[in-house]
């Protein structure tokens, strides 16, 4: 049984102007299984609804149809306690960590909040400082605010906050995207470093395709809400199906010749 | 790892670092922040000065020294009609300019913004036609409010601060709502949502937190014009009755006396005017402090 299993599920965001066909759903008839302990990429163009569909599976947005089971059982028909259980398991590292922080929160607080409010006690700092070793930092951000810190610091911490509940399953949205190139692969190793040090389930957004192909053993095409292409990776991009597929890797092979271009 | 946060000695220089830019911060404040400041403190120093010593005992009559211009030896800023001294008057006058004021501020901004955050954080259909309704709400003229709770409940320091309430709560209100719904949309937001807290916590410990640089302005731009609205409300005879001095009766009650002796209405009304400035002016240079960008890159 997959960990995550999405059947015919069908989203709109409030105030969409809904057709009688696909228009104004910003997600149509999306069927993804994510196994346990896998590494899943979603890739598409800006748009394409990638960020939409892993908000629905963490629970952050309700789908209006079809069914998003975790773990076996129904996600919207859950409450009280296995609610929470559902929570806590299914954490989301954020794209822009200026924004995921509260600027006016200390970041012992932040770092603090999900224990407090999932497990409903506050841990102290020896418990925080654990936290924030495995994300390669010291205690001494603990008393800061984010304006005081650069972003790969601040991305750490949203992803030591994330991993302070022990998630089952890490969503990542574009985890790097908002960083500086330099400390876009320590963070991008330290997540890969991390899932298999905990054993995560990780499904992450991305428009970098080498970043996927790197990083993620399955991987979801997607294009205008829907999902266009799915499999193993190196079958998907070894051999692509779908004209839109080829397009998006000729245009990270462009990229990534640009980049060498300018570098060398 | 090279991005790691300094430890040990780079900490310390760190420290000394901020230290540092933190005095040269409180250099770099605006001019704005020091005037009205220090005009904000003259006037509550009086005001609160007034209850403990006045040149004169409240309502003290110098009948043998009636008009007496300013600088007549006894009478700094010489005396009215009645005989009773400017300065006394002054400081009583603005005994009740604060106490209206704070009072009138202060639940207008609470009610206000609770209004406010309430409206941001409701349900999205209900959103607009309540933001209209706060909208009409800022349509009234506060004037016309005071004259109809006075029509009402007779004149008095309660009808005037009712007034300036209602007045003023929209004012929050609607100054508060568009914020809140930015930060609202905040990726922090959703985090919090994501592990399960709930509307109200959400309100108060991210949202409130987060446009209280906003708040703390508009509190100091209200005050300002709370004192005005106090002076104005009793110039027209709504607001406070004798014998409880006001700056605005007592430029009403010296206006006939305008060429006999002008300055009975010039010193009113400057002080009406140095507080008013004062507290604009706080609120002008606390704009420019809290400023959350500006606050970003000088502690950076």
């Amino acid at each position: 049984m997959a960990l995550v299993e999405v059947e015919n599920m069908w989203f709109h965001y409030p105030r969409a102007r809904l057709g009688a066909g696909v228009e104004g759903w910003t997600l149509q008839d999306i069927s993804v299984q994510v196994q346990a302990q896998s590494t899943l990429g979603i890739v598409g163009e800006s748009g394409s609804g990638k960020s939409t569909l892993i908000r629905v599976m963490c629970g952050l947005l309700r789908h209006q149809r079809g069914v998003v089971r975790f773990d076996g059982r129904d996600i919207a028909g859950l409450s009280g306690r296995d609610a929470v259980d559902r929570r806590q398991r299914n954490q989301m590292v954020f794209q822009n960590p200026r924004r995921s922080l509260d600027p006016r929160m200390t970041i012992r607080r932040s770092l603090s909040e999900p224990v407090r409010a999932l497990l409903d006690r506050s841990p102290d700092d020896t418990e925080m400082t654990g936290w924030l070793e495995r994300v390669g930092l010291g205690p001494d951000v603990l008393p800061r605010f984010p304006h005081q810190l650069s972003g790969g610091q601040l991305q750490r911490i949203g992803i030591a906050r994330s991993l302070s509940v022990n998630p089952t399953i890490l969503y990542a949205d574009e985890p790097v995207s908002a960083l500086d190139v330099s400390v876009q692969a320590q963070v991008l190793n330290l997540l890969m470093d991390l899932r298999e040090q905990l054993g995560l389930t990780l499904v992450m957004v991305s428009h970098d395709l080498g970043v996927v192909s790197r990083m993620c053993a399955e991987i979801v095409v997607m294009r205008h809400g829907a999902v266009i292409e799915s499999g193993p990776t190196e079958v998907v991009l070894g051999a692509p199906a779908t004209d839109y597929t080829r397009a998006l890797l000729h245009a990270a092979r462009a990229a990534s010749l640009e980049r060498e271009g300018a570098e060398g | 790892m090279p991005e790691t946060a300094p430890r040990g000695s780079a900490t310390n220089a760190a420290a000394e670092v901020r230290r540092d830019s933190r005095w040269r911060r409180l250099r770099r404040l605006p001019i704005t922040l020091y005037l009205g400041g220090l005009l904000v403190f003259l006037f509550v120093f009086v005001a609160l000065l007034s209850f403990v010593w006045t040149p004169y005992p409240p309502n003290h009559l110098n009948l043998r020294n009636r008009l007496a211009g300013p600088g007549t030896p006894g009478f700094l800023l010489g005396t009215d009609r009645a005989g009773r001294d400017v300065v006394t008057e002054l400081m009583l006058g603005a005994r009740n300019s604060l106490y209206v004021s704070v009072v009138s501020t202060v639940v207008a901004m609470v009610l206000g913004s609770a209004i406010g955050l309430a409206i941001a954080g409701s349900h999205r259909v209900a959103q607009g036609p309540l933001t209209r309704l706060v909208d009409a709400g800022l349509a009234l003229p506060g004037i016309l409010i005071a004259l109809v709770l006075a029509a009402k409940l007779g004149a008095g320091n309660t009808t005037a601060t009712l007034a300036i309430i209602a007045w003023q709560v929209p004012v929050a209100a609607r100054v508060t709502i568009g914020p809140a719904r930015q930060v609202l949309a905040l990726d922090f937001v959703e985090a919090a949502y994501g592990y399960g807290r709930r509307k109200p916590y959400v309100m108060v410990r991210h949202v409130l937190p987060n446009i209280s640089p906003l708040l703390i302005v508009l509190g100091s731009v209200m005050f300002a014009a709370a004192i005005l609205i106090e002076a104005a409300l009793a110039f027209l005879g709504v607001g406070v009755q004798p014998p409880t001095s006001s700056w605005g009766r007592f430029l009403n009650e010296t206006q006939s006396l305008l060429e006999a002796a002008p300055y009975l209405m010039f010193f009113p009304g400057l002080a009406i005017v140095l507080t008013a400035l004062g507290f604009n002016l706080l609120g002008d240079g606390l704009r420019t402090v809290l400023d959350p960008q500006q606050a970003r890159s000088g502690l950076a």
